[in-house]
């Protein structure tokens, strides 16, 4: 092992991680409980049916967050993938993989929804159309960010070869965002935007920005519960050298 | 509130396959995942024989 590669990010860093992680996971769980469970009383119970496509709209509760989460997470995911190659920062690699999975689910559940959504709103299940498709190949680019480490079995080029991925992939990010307009789509416009008026009722809108609301705390909260898991088998399996297993146990009684 | 009875809810204005198995899924989903990393969690902490919870 080089001077180099003992840096203080190495081995102090997961080591105020794990019992941080550990006392913020609560919080963020229940945060998100209190908020998931508000969102679907008002959007279940109290939103008013839509004119136009009836109650299957409600299907928009769980849909955008779902969507907003897959886009988001791949962003945050990249950002440390980036740090990590930046600065050498083990951490961040820590946090990019314990971030994928979560991603890859919200990014399933995205698509199924909106499948579910589309099938009595469009007539079909799917269409290969520009927003489809690019979030189609959103969750094949966070499966690739998740096989290519589980690939690799040095854990130092696992790192840096899913980071150099899920960089190069952060393009489609834009495109799954903007293809509703740069595009034909059947998919409709977006809900929500800076620039104009909301087109939705008011008690529809409050329903999806909390639950959204919500899967983030969700996110947060079983985002860090896997980091903690992955410091573990992480310095588990690089415990050869003795170092860093001991106080990271230390740190979580 | 929108419904005047339960059954009226559950059928979602004639969409409650739709929505239900949007919801349901969601939450299997959801569910599914912090099972996951809870038994992750203890096998890690097994592992080692260590007193980490």
């Amino acid at each position: 092992m080089s001077v180099t590669d003992i840096n203080w990010f190495k081995y102090s860093s997961p080591q105020a991680l794990y019992p941080l992680a550990g006392k913020l996971t609560p919080w963020f769980s229940a945060l998100a409980v209190i908020l998931m469970g508000a969102g679907l009383y008002i959007g279940l119970l109290l939103a008013p049916t839509d004119f136009q496509q009836g109650d299957s709209y409600r299907i928009i509760f769980v849909h955008v967050p779902a969507a907003w989460m897959s886009m988001f997470l791949y962003v945050v995911m990249a950002l440390w993938a980036a740090i990590g190659l930046g600065l050498k920062a083990r951490p961040s690699y820590m946090m990019a993989q314990a971030i994928a999975p979560t991603g890859a689910m919200f990014t399933f559940l995205a698509l199924l929804t909106g499948s579910l959504w589309g099938k009595p709103t469009w007539g079909t299940w799917w269409v290969w159309d520009a927003r489809l498709t690019s979030e189609l190949i959103l969750f094949f680019l966070y499966l690739g960010v998740m096989l290519l480490r589980t690939s690799i079995d040095d854990a130092r080029r696992a790192d840096r070869a899913s980071a150099v991925f899920a960089l190069v992939g952060v393009v489609n990010v834009p495109i799954i965002y903007f293809s509703v307009q740069w595009w034909n789509t059947l998919h409709q416009g977006a809900s929500v935007s800076a620039t104009a008026a909301p087109k939705m009722a008011a008690m529809m809108l409050l329903a999806m920005l909390i639950m959204s609301l919500g899967f983030w705390m969700y996110s947060i909260a079983v985002i860090l519960a896997r980091l903690r898991c992955v410091i573990r088998e992480r310095e588990e399996r690089s415990s050869v050298a003795g170092q860093v297993e001991r106080p990271v146990a230390v740190g979580g009684v | 509130m929108q419904w005047n009875s339960l059954s009226e809810f559950l059928a979602m204005g004639g969409y409650g396959f739709y929505v239900w198995v949007s919801f349901g899924a969601t939450a299997l989903c959801l569910i599914g995942e912090v099972v996951l990393v809870r038994r992750r969690h203890a096998a890690v902490a097994d592992g080692d024989g260590g007193g980490v919870s």
